[in-house]
């Protein structure tokens, strides 16, 4: 309910660069001023934007490392279970619980979870799919995709202050301010 | 500081794509192949597979209604035209993974363009494959029995099968490729979103864009999440066509029971699968003027892959013989004897020729930059593929223990027929693919351009030596 509601009052200021040194460089600038919650936005990733900005890389790994662990013993233990425990069958007079043959299946089943693992985790670390982000109420940001490159800094953030986070953006090189609302 | 950027372009190489573009020029290039008024040969082109794939499936009908008589299977054969096509398809995708998966982690740059419609040709190649094992089973209603599902038995399937793995083998992988392809493809998805003029088009692409904003914050998890996928992927381009394999190997006919079979199955699927990447590269290039993107850099290069694999794929071959001879097995070294000079000797010259002899012209570095050569040849390779995988299956089986048994295959016109309704399946799914999706990654060839290196020497250079590896 509370997240609702700040999201309904969010406001971004954003302001256009010249090109991913400019970027970057801004990026530092607007890191060193305090601002956390901000973003860069660019047609392609940006070497070095993450310490620029002060993030951290992503800690997407953790995610797939733990599914595929689940995967991994998982597929191995439902074959188990069906093969030597629930209903065992003889055949062509193997053990039951035939461990190595077992193997890629384990193999495929690992794959597949820490491939979902990795789709699903980036898109909810990214907070993906949404659609209705104040962003896209400005005709400029379209070109973002193309060959715009943008800062935006959100209302959320505790430095922010319509003015001075504005005249910042400006003296940091920053072209086409825009104030956007939901 | 002396800190050189790994990715920093190698003075000495030529440009991966040349003409010195804007970031916009690339927008517009690929993105106006999406937007532009539908050319009349693309109407031409997708009614003839349209009309392929119609056909393909008349057949299928006839076949589940009938049963799989209608095809030329017999005892001894049990296996025809099916699991030929069923191995020739996925084999033909093990190269899009290759380059989306295994060169991106070499970081072979060059990847960037055509890896989009490489991976595009995986997915619709398996789509291609799964078709047909699935059909051949004669009761596909009960393919489900593969799922490990309760059912009204309770029984639960044998795990310790070839072709079970198989089935999970196949699953994964076009699982993993369609996610790896979607994933790369969601910031051009964007971008299309952003240029699109039309509100419903704006509002389709929008939705599988799922409102990708380029930010840096969404950057980084989908750079790791790319990266892992293709780190993920990288073991199915061995493991895929190994299972494949071992559908063979595993059984103790003569001609199928050898342990070469899966680097070798590997290295005919990367072969073969190089060969189809370039004649459809070709194709596209002339059709939608990607000369500069697709250079023909990038064609030598697939060239020389084609011809690596392809000495692998020889070497196999004489192997085979050699250590049929070499086994002293009887019925081993009939089989092969009689591959080369009996009933089907035909199919094997066939094959001989176009995998062994035809791929030797790439030595030349002017046949590697000769398009017309380079098509025909990426044509009659395939030819041989299909070849190699019916040799295989086929001679194999139509001549094994027991003379008093042995039959020789002959097609019917369904076996033609749906090969043939594959190809139309195939490629009208190509065809829909390159009309409505950017066939060319943009945001990544928007990275690989020379002005998006930031030529900066502060404390993040280090971090483009060690993080952040998009591209």
């Amino acid at each position: 309910m509370r997240m609702a509601k700040k999201e309904t009052k969010m406001q971004v200021i954003l302001a256009q660069f010249d090109g991913a040194e400019a970027l970057l460089d801004a990026a530092r600038g607007v890191r060193d001023a305090g601002y956390r919650k901000f973003d860069c936005h660019s047609p392609y990733p940006i070497h070095g934007m993450n310490s620029a900005m002060g993030v951290t890389r992503s800690y997407l790994g953790f995610i797939v490392g733990t599914v595929a662990a689940i995967g991994l013993l998982g597929a191995f233990y439902m074959q188990y279970w069906m093969s030597a425990v629930d209903y065992k069958v003889i055949i062509s007079g193997k053990p039951f619980n035939s461990f190595q043959a077992f193997l890629p299946v384990v193999f495929a089943l690992t794959v597949l979870l820490s491939a979902f693992a990795a789709f699903i985790g980036s898109m909810m670390l990214n907070r993906l799919p949404r659609h209705n982000h104040p962003l896209f109420s400005s005709a400029n940001f379209e070109r973002v995709t193309d060959d715009g490159f943008f800062i935006s800094v959100e209302s959320g953030d505790p430095k922010y202050e319509l003015k001075k986070t504005r005249e910042l953006l400006q003296s940091l090189g920053g072209v086409n301010v825009e104030v956007l609302e939901t | 500081m002396n800190i050189k950027a790994p990715d920093a372009p190698n003075k000495s190489e030529q440009p991966l794509i040349a003409g010195n573009l804007t970031f916009h020029d690339v927008t517009e290039k690929i993105s106006g192949v999406v937007e532009s008024g539908t050319p009349r040969l693309w109407y031409a082109l997708i009614s003839i597979t349209g009309l392929l794939s119609l056909m393909f499936f008349i057949m299928l009908g006839h076949l589940f209604f009938t049963g799989i008589g209608i095809w030329g299977l017999q005892i001894p054969v049990g296996w025809g035209f099916d699991i030929t096509n069923f191995v020739f398809w996925v084999g033909i995708g093990h190269a899009g993974t290759l380059i989306s998966a295994i060169l991106f982690l070499l970081r072979q740059r060059w990847r960037t363009s055509i890896n989009r419609f490489a991976e595009a040709m995986t997915i619709f190649a398996v789509i291609c494959a799964g078709i047909f094992p699935a059909i051949h089973v004669g009761r596909p209603w009960l393919l489900f029995y593969v799922f490990p599902v309760p059912n009204q038995m309770s029984i639960w399937p044998n795990f310790r099968s070839p072709l079970l793995w198989d089935f999970f083998a196949v699953g994964t992988y076009f699982t993993c490729s369609l996610l790896f392809w979607y994933l790369g493809m969601v910031p051009d998805l964007a971008t299309i979103r952003n240029r699109a003029k039309n509100r419903i088009k704006k509002i389709i692409y929008g939705i599988f864009a799922l409102g990708w904003r380029g930010g840096n914050r969404q950057w980084r998890h989908y750079e790791l999440a790319y990266l892992l996928l293709a780190g993920i992927s990288t073991p199915l381009v061995l493991s895929v066509h190994s299972v494949v394999s071992t559908d063979f190997s595993v059984s103790i006919l003569p001609g199928w029971h050898s342990t070469i079979f899966p680097p070798y199955f590997v290295a005919g699927a990367i072969f073969s699968g190089f060969a189809m990447v370039l004649t459809l590269a070709i194709i596209a290039r002339k059709v939608f003027k990607l000369d500069n993107y697709i250079t023909l850099n990038h064609l030598d290069k697939m060239n020389k892959i084609i011809l690596v694999t392809g000495l692998m794929v020889s070497y196999s071959y004489v192997v085979e013989f050699f250590m049929a001879w070499y086994s002293g097995n009887l019925y081993e070294r009939f089989t092969f004897w009689s591959r080369a000079t009996g009933p089907y000797a035909w199919a094997f010259w066939i094959m001989f020729f176009c995998n062994v002899v035809v791929p030797q012209i790439f030595w030349s570095k002017r046949f590697r930059a000769h398009i017309a050569v380079m098509f025909v040849a990426s044509i009659l390779i395939n030819v041989g593929m299909w070849f190699e995988r019916y040799v295989i299956i086929v001679s194999s089986l139509s001549q094994d223990f027991l003379p008093s048994s042995w039959q020789y295959f002959k097609p019917t016109i369904y076996d033609i027929g749906m090969l043939i309704g594959s190809f139309g399946i195939f490629l009208t799914l190509f065809l829909l693919f390159v009309r409505f999706l950017p066939m060319v990654a943009m945001s990544e060839v928007k990275a690989v351009l020379p002005q998006a290196n930031v030529h900066h020497q502060g404390p993040e250079a280090i971090e483009l030596e060690t993080g952040n590896v998009r591209g």
